[in-house]
């Protein structure tokens, strides 16, 4: 862009017309609403905010929230690397059937999740029956908002990984096991690097999914006060008792953690950029 | 571009070590994805049809779920078109021009994605609520938005907006505008500049955004619940009533709602699947 000037020059019409009603919709849809939540958590004296963010039910409810949306993004971490994987470098039968359905948790309700996630692993269910049978309980415990969260998570950590595995250096590896490299030495050495930037974005974006998730997770946690109940939950539970200023104060929170979030996204995707361009400058 | 690289792993020998290996991994990738993804499709559909057929018909043809339908619909009629256009305008501005602020309007694009749903229903509370800002002037003039159908079609503008915009921007931002220029130059006229040139390029693009925004909205369920109110067969959207029948325990009507929902869903992946088949074969 040119110094001094608000808009470069451009020959195309319509800059005004395009930029006035982004900004206009933008306003009404987002920065006016965002505003009444911020300004309404802050008409509450500093000492009582405080309080509300610090009692005990809800700083369980941020253990929770945060902890199983932690838990969740690691082992979709590790499956879902492995299922880029499968679906990068191998060939199978029904390999672009099963890439089309990673996306399914993206397009399928979160209420459809949650429902079917609470029916499958409830004590009576295919899997809860199985898993009772081991003494594992998933439905209505603090594991059951971990698999919510795993099947939410999924297909952002498969779709940042899956583009970066084809960009390996395949002649990079052909060379270390030329040289003699195993097969773990190959992935330590040569994929893991290469690949670790799009893995800690997917990570990143999964968690972030995580802490704000709640239709999937209401109908498997049980809700329970303490133990099963997420931040989210916590917010509807207080605007359905009218304690407005306890709903504002958790919102104004959860705002302020998706800022910093968004924050981290975007330090992460520079971070992986500026390592992936020191590796192909070598 | 996937397809490739597998093929080249065909057409290489693999050792024994490599065949084990490749064999584990793939039995890791289907238990898992099976228990994830396909357990829950399984039981929805199992549940919706547990009393056969005729019973998934009847409980779809409730009062009050055909109420729910319409509602949906009523919604994503409104919605989708909105947010179209708003992703064509946003795109074109930020694609086609160098201006300050950029991205930070970026960001607010952005944001719907990474806050809760939850939030977005909060937010409307404080606006319109009895409480909220326009609260008290609504209620002089007896115009009802929370808990009615304005504030479930604000929710879902509020967190489906940024799907056609992040689509296009990036589409738009590659292909450049050499063709509109030189449209232009010509004597075109902008508004047929947009029509015959800058549409067609980005059609894929813009189906697919339409595609993924409409699957949203027809889905959302955390903040239309805040502000939906529950009114049966007046407030409640297809997963509002799936909610409802479920914590009454009627699993079948339940999971009758969620079938058709979960119906949406995998025409979603298909047409997902076909625009970016297409727009892979036609070139962009």
């Amino acid at each position: 862009m040119a110094r001094g000037r608000i808009v470069a020059p451009s020959p195309l019409p319509g800059f005004g017309l395009t930029l006035g009603f982004t900004t206009f919709f933008l306003s009404a849809v987002v920065l006016l609403p965002l505003a009444a939540l911020v300004i309404r958590a802050f008409e509450i004296p500093p000492g009582e905010l405080f309080g509300l963010l610090t009692d005990e039910r809800a700083l369980a409810s941020y253990r929770l929230s945060f902890g199983a949306a932690a838990l969740a993004a690691g082992i979709n971490a590790v499956f879902g690397f492995i299922v880029a994987w499968s679906l990068v470098r191998y060939d199978f039968p029904g390999r672009r059937l099963l890439d089309a359905m990673i996306d399914l948790p993206f397009a399928l309700p979160t209420a459809v999740s949650g429902i079917a996630l609470a029916t499958v692993f409830s004590p009576a269910g295919w899997l809860g029956g199985q898993l009772a049978l081991a003494g594992v309980q998933v439905a209505y415990t603090r594991v059951g908002v971990v698999v919510a969260l795993v099947l939410i998570g999924l297909p952002f950590v498969v779709r940042s990984v899956q583009p970066a595995l084809i960009d390996v250096h395949r002649d990079l590896e052909d060379a270390a096991e030329s040289l003699g490299a195993g097969g773990l030495q190959v992935f330590r050495r040569i994929i893991l690097p290469t690949v670790l930037p799009a893995l800690a974005t997917g990570f990143t974006l999964a968690f972030a999914r995580g802490i704000g998730e709640y239709g999937s997770i209401v109908f498997i946690s049980g809700n329970l006060p303490f133990e099963t109940e997420i931040t989210p939950l916590l917010i509807v539970i207080r605007l359905e008792q009218y304690d407005y200023a306890g709903a504002a104060a958790l919102g104004f929170f959860m705002l302020a953690t998706s800022f910093l979030m968004l924050l981290a996204i975007n330090a992460v995707q520079g971070w992986g950029q500026r390592r992936l361009g020191l590796v192909a400058g070598r | 571009m996937a397809a490739g690289a597998a093929i080249a792993t065909g057409a290489r020998p693999m050792t024994r070590a490599a065949r084990a290996t490749r064999y584990a991994l793939l039995a890791v990738s289907f238990a898992f994805l099976g228990l994830l993804l396909l357990a829950p499709l399984g039981a929805v559909l199992a549940q919706a049809l547990a009393k056969g057929f005729g019973g998934w018909l009847a409980s779809i043809a409730e009062p009050d779920t055909v109420a729910a339908i319409k509602l949906t619909l009523l919604t994503a009629a409104i919605v989708v078109p909105v947010n179209t256009v708003f992703g064509i305008a946003a795109a074109w501005a930020i694609a086609r021009f160098e201006f300050r602020g950029k991205s930070l309007i970026v960001t607010l694009i952005d944001l719907p994605l990474a806050v809760s749903p939850v939030i977005a229903g909060l937010v409307l509370v404080f606006l319109f609520g009895a409480q909220g800002w326009f609260g008290g002037w609504l209620l002089d003039r007896d115009v009802q938005v929370l808990f009615a159908v304005p504030a479930i079609v604000l929710a879902t503008i509020i967190i489906s907006f940024p799907y056609v915009a992040r689509e296009l921007i990036p589409l738009m931002q590659q292909q450049g505008s050499d063709e509109e220029i030189a449209a232009l130059s010509l004597g075109a006229r902008p508004w047929t500049t947009f029509v015959r040139i800058t549409l067609p390029k980005i059609r894929w693009g813009l189906l697919y955004g339409v595609i993924l925004c409409n699957a949203r909205v027809m889905g959302e369920f955390g903040a239309v619940s805040v502000v939906s109110g529950h009114i049966r067969g007046v407030t409640n959207t297809m997963p509002l009533q799936v909610e409802i029948l479920y914590n009454e325990y009627d699993f079948v009507a339940a999971f009758a709602v969620a079938s058709l929902l979960a119906m949406l869903a995998i025409l979603t992946l298909i047409a997902k699947t076909l625009v970016e088949w297409r727009s892979q074969t036609v070139g962009s």
